[in-house]
């Protein structure tokens, strides 16, 4: 068999190049928004001291739901900086809500327009299997090409890898509207936009707030990752503890990790249902 | 002017609607087009005209094309061919705009399955209509709570669709549709999913309402009794197309055709015709003619009874021919000897109520208009005859 090699892994290097040559301007601005979005985030998380932080947002978990995950927030919460992991774990947290925050608005327009025009799902639904399934390191080397160390190609990997559950379940919330509602919407002589906010936004709402759930959950679980291209944060003393074989160190930002994630999905599932 | 006329209206669903059109035209039957061309009739150039302030009955088994032929009014289906003329304007040629003001302002629809917004309450649904044509809030409040009113549902503006009964929601579905005060409201199988007596009940009350708001109704029914009970008129579907359009006594008593004869063999008429179609015309004499004549009249036309009416028709009385030869003798005027009340109904009474009645008179049942005056009687045979389908021979409107 003489068929030679296709060159796929060339192609993609001077693509890669073909984008650092031409769309330079492109990628500083797209790097200096998200690094003063992440940054403002942090300043305001690490400069509120960490007890106010922390009754804060117990009062949320309580509002939100039950006494139960208010109890949790604060044991959780307390533990984290009697750990010594308050200013890190509010890094990773910087970096988790500014990677769902740009999610969110990005994916929910592309969801919408993918329930609207089966053309536009039939484009975007592969291309999100393929950023579901591509391994995330594999994504990790043009993001540091593209926006250097630090936060923002952080926050970009976990928006490829996070984004795809808003985008599928906002467009499954609307497609599942049952047709006779968005009849008689038409009926009565509804604009598009009209029965989009009056009528498919709001029923869908339930199964949007699952992706966006799920979104949050995918972010954080970048925390990691990400820190193996310079974002600070308790996923870069994972990471080090990791390299180094400090069990102990390991276990303690994970946990911390585990907290948040745990008060993350309950805060944001609990909220919505409200 | 009808208020709406529709003329050649079909509706093609597949690749190649034209051609498909143009098959119909060429005389292929539904399924031949269907088996050739995989395309589907929905609806095979129907022409009706519809006049204001009637109920229009368009009735026809499942996958008559009747749910496609209403759709296309207001085009929630577009049309593949044909005209709907609203006020002498087609709409099938309206662009989006003015099709959203004739939905917005003219036309108003309620649902089979009611299809109420689950998040919206009871006057969020009632209101929807005129909130999307961006009418202030207290405006449409008010306009909301009437329509609530009218169909009995005031108190419950805050409640959820589902908190309520099928009858109830039907009845917000209504509301709905009348909140924008349409010049026609479009009901698809509106009643079709409630149970029988509910169903009697939305019916009387539709026809209540429609005394009061005279708006021209557009209704889709698979079900015969429901046609015949509140339809002024009744088109007929079968296959895509209209076989016949008429009254309901033309419908039943002049089929069409076999098909029509088919569907309505089962009708049990004694629920449908009235006094007013069996009755036939009366003997009378008026009391100031005397017993002598009285007996004389019954002779010469050969019956035993005569009704008794002053010079106007009004009904006084009833005199058997003993009576009549008792006042001779007995030098009596009519008035004296002459029955007083007997037995009589309203020309709307329906042949199944009068049975009863019937069984226990032992003369024809008199038929007596709202003002007193005697409109026809009614006698056995011309009982029998109608409910075995015949027409009366007299008529009813004697006198």
């Amino acid at each position: 068999m003489n068929i030679p090699k296709i060159p796929l892994g060339e192609w993609i290097e001077s693509f890669e190049d073909w984008l650092t040559d031409h769309a330079g301007p492109i990628f500083d601005v797209i790097t200096s928004v998200i690094g003063s979005l992440v940054e403002g985030i942090e300043t305001v998380l690490v400069s509120v001291p960490a007890i106010i932080l922390i009754v804060l947002l117990t009062a949320l978990a309580y509002w939100a739901g039950k006494w139960k995950i208010a109890l949790f927030a604060l044991v959780g919460l307390l533990l984290i900086d009697n750990l010594g992991l308050w200013e890190p774990s509010m890094q990773s947290l910087a970096l988790v809500l500014t990677a769902a925050l740009l999610s969110i608005v990005a994916g929910v327009p592309i969801g919408i327009m993918c329930a609207r025009k089966d053309a536009v799902r039939n484009i975007v639904t592969p291309v999100l299997d393929f950023m579901q399934t591509m391994p995330a390191f594999v994504y990790l080397l043009p993001a540091v090409t593209f926006f250097s160390l630090g936060a923002v190609p952080g926050v970009i990997a976990s928006i490829i890898f996070a984004i795809p559950p808003t985008i599928r379940l906002t467009n499954l919330g609307i497609r599942q509207v049952p047709s006779e509602l968005i009849e008689a919407a038409d009926a009565f002589g509804s604009t598009p936009a009209q029965k989009l906010y009056k009528l498919q936004l709001p029923l869908a709402m339930p199964t949007i707030m699952a992706g966006i759930n799920q979104t949050i959950m995918l972010s954080l679980s970048m925390v990691v990752i990400s820190s193996m291209i310079g974002a600070q944060g308790v996923g870069a003393l994972v990471y080090r503890a990791v390299t180094q074989v400090k069990l102990g160190v390991g276990f303690e930002a994970g946990l911390a990790i585990v907290i948040m994630a745990i008060l993350l999905d309950r805060l944001t599932q609990n909220a919505f249902k409200k | 002017m009808s208020i709406i006329e529709v003329s050649q209206l079909t509706k093609i669903f597949g690749h190649e609607p034209i051609r498909a059109r143009q098959l119909l035209n060429e005389g292929w039957s539904k399924e031949k087009i269907m088996k050739e061309t995989n395309m589907s009739v929905g609806v095979n150039q129907a022409s009706f005209c519809i006049e204001k302030g009637e109920i229009f009955v368009i009735m026809g088994l499942s996958g008559s094309g009747k749910s496609t032929l209403v759709r296309m009014i207001n085009r929630l289906i577009e049309p593949t061919a044909g005209e709907i003329l609203f006020n002498g304007k087609d709409i099938v040629r309206m662009n989006a705009e003015e099709l959203r003001q004739l939905r917005r302002k003219n036309i108003g629809m309620v649902f089979q399955k009611f299809a109420l917004f689950p998040h919206r309450n009871v006057l969020g649904n009632v209101e929807f209509g005129l909130e999307i044509q961006g009418i202030d809030k207290k405006t449409r409040t008010e306009l909301a709570r009437n329509a609530l009113k009218l169909v009995g549902l005031e108190g419950w503006e805050n409640s959820f669709p589902d908190q309520l009964s099928g009858g109830m929601q039907q009845r917000v579905g209504l509301a709905r549709g009348l909140a924008n005060d349409p010049d026609i409201l479009l009901m698809d199988e509106a009643f079709s999913a409630l149970d029988p007596l509910i169903r009697k009940d939305m019916q009387h009350e539709l026809l209540l309402l429609q005394a009061k708001m005279k708006k021209t109704i557009i209704f889709i029914t698979h079900d015969l009794d429901e046609a015949l009970r509140i339809g002024d008129r009744i088109a007929l579907m079968k296959d895509g197309a209209i076989v016949q359009i008429g009254t309901p006594e033309e419908i039943l008593i002049q089929p069409a055709n076999k098909y029509v004869e088919r569907f309505v063999e089962d009708v049990d008429l004694s629920k449908v015709l009235t006094a007013a179609h069996v009755m036939i015309k009366p003997e009378t004499v008026t009391p100031e003619r005397g017993p002598r004549v009285a007996l004389q009249l019954m002779r010469d036309n050969r019956v035993s009874t005569l009704y008794v009416t002053d010079k106007e028709h009004n009904l006084l009385g009833l005199i058997t021919a003993d009576e009549a030869s008792q006042a001779v003798k007995e030098n009596k005027s009519i008035e004296d000897v002459m029955q007083k009340p007997i037995p009589w109904a309203s020309p709307d009474t329906i042949l199944s109520e009068l049975f009863e009645m019937m069984a226990e008179a032992k003369f024809p049942v008199a038929v007596v208009d709202e003002r007193g005056k005697l409109r026809g009687i009614i006698i056995k045979g011309a009982v029998l005859s109608a409910l075995a389908g015949n027409a009366v021979p007299e008529g009813g409107a004697a006198i």
